[in-house]
């Protein structure tokens, strides 16, 4: 084992990918990480998969927005003002 | 050529403001005070900027789109009633997500939808996140540790290219939707939404282990979910 043991195999590489693109592997982790992906070309497809898979995630849609909770939101932040400008006035209004 | 000018609100907006993508103040302090002194254009651009996000995140928590929206509304009423007295100890950013998360929480929890992470602990031995990264690799013998069926190169080009296909945007969506609350909360908040991971720890109080942990757990199923999609001949 020795030296060799210092090679991860293909699942401990997949179980740290989201750490090495978070940069958050050690300096030595990261050496063992990459001599493992010089050599192994189905963990290459797996970490292209992986940062597709986020870069996709990125491209949905923004979640829409009803107008009328906008509007609403707005009519709120009016007499909100109105309440910050004249906090003595008649607030029945 | 005046015309649209005077039909477009828009428009106006675009001649009066000198930076025309962003009529938010640049730095954090200017915003702000803009809203502490009840500038409605800066209110209305920072509700546009962040309220989609908000949405997805509170779907998170609560059981319908619908509950999810008053719960965005009942956020900036109060980052209204709050604004006052922030003091800038986190971004704005952070904080308008925590208003939200507070809020988002006592409704989830009165709606029975939400467990808080304690519950679901990220270190459960059970999780399917784990145990579908395990199903990858051969668990014994000299091939233990290889893959079972060894990734082959997507063929779509690029993120847009896959999300071209309706079928796969709404996948992607349903897999999100079926996380663990906690998985879905961070995945959506750090790749859908773009939040720094640092943020995305402030805003759900969570370790940066942890934050990590759930996202490593997410995008291994959302990636299972895209794989037929952009295999090959699909898109």
């Amino acid at each position: 084992m020795g030296f060799m043991a210092g090679n991860f195999t293909c699942k401990e590489v997949a179980a740290l990918i989201t750490e090495y693109l978070e940069g958050s592997l050690t300096l030595t982790q990261r050496i063992r990480f990459q001599m493992h992906l010089g050599l192994c070309f189905a963990c290459r497809n797996y970490l292209r998969q992986m940062k597709y898979t986020v870069a996709t995630l990125r491209q949905l849609p923004s979640e829409p927005v009803p107008t009328q909770v906008r509007e609403a939101l707005l009519e709120r932040f009016r007499s909100w003002k109105h309440e910050q400008s004249s906090p003595n006035s008649s607030s029945d209004s | 050529m005046l015309l649209p000018f005077i039909f477009s609100r828009k428009l106006v907006l675009f001649l009066a403001v000198p930076n025309l993508s962003d009529p938010l103040p640049r730095d954090e302090a200017s915003l702000v005070r803009a809203l502490q002194d009840g500038d409605e254009t800066v209110f209305s651009a920072v509700m546009d900027q962040y309220s989609g996000s908000l949405l997805r995140l509170a779907m998170a928590y609560v059981p319908s789109r619908a509950v999810a929206e008053e719960v965005v509304q009942e956020t900036w009423i109060g980052v209204l009633e709050g604004i006052g007295r922030f003091e800038g100890r986190s971004s704005f950013k952070t904080w308008v997500f925590r208003i939200l998360t507070n809020r988002a929480k006592t409704r989830g929890t009165r709606e029975r939808r939400y467990e808080p992470f304690g519950l679901a602990g990220v270190d459960s031995e059970k999780d399917e996140g784990s145990s579908l990264e395990d199903s990858l690799f051969v668990a014994e013998g000299s091939g233990s540790g290889h893959w079972v069926d060894p990734p082959q190169g997507w063929e779509a080009d690029t993120p847009e290219r896959a999300l071209l296909s309706k079928e796969c945007r709404i996948a992607i969506e349903e897999a999100i939707n079926g996380l663990p609350d906690n998985q879905r909360q961070v995945i959506t908040l750090r790749d859908v939404e773009g939040v720094s991971a640092e943020e995305v720890c402030n805003i759900l109080t969570i370790s940066e282990t942890n934050q990590r942990v759930l996202l490593h757990r997410a995008r291994t199923k959302v990636r299972r979910v895209l794989d037929p999609y952009v295999r090959g001949g699909n898109s």
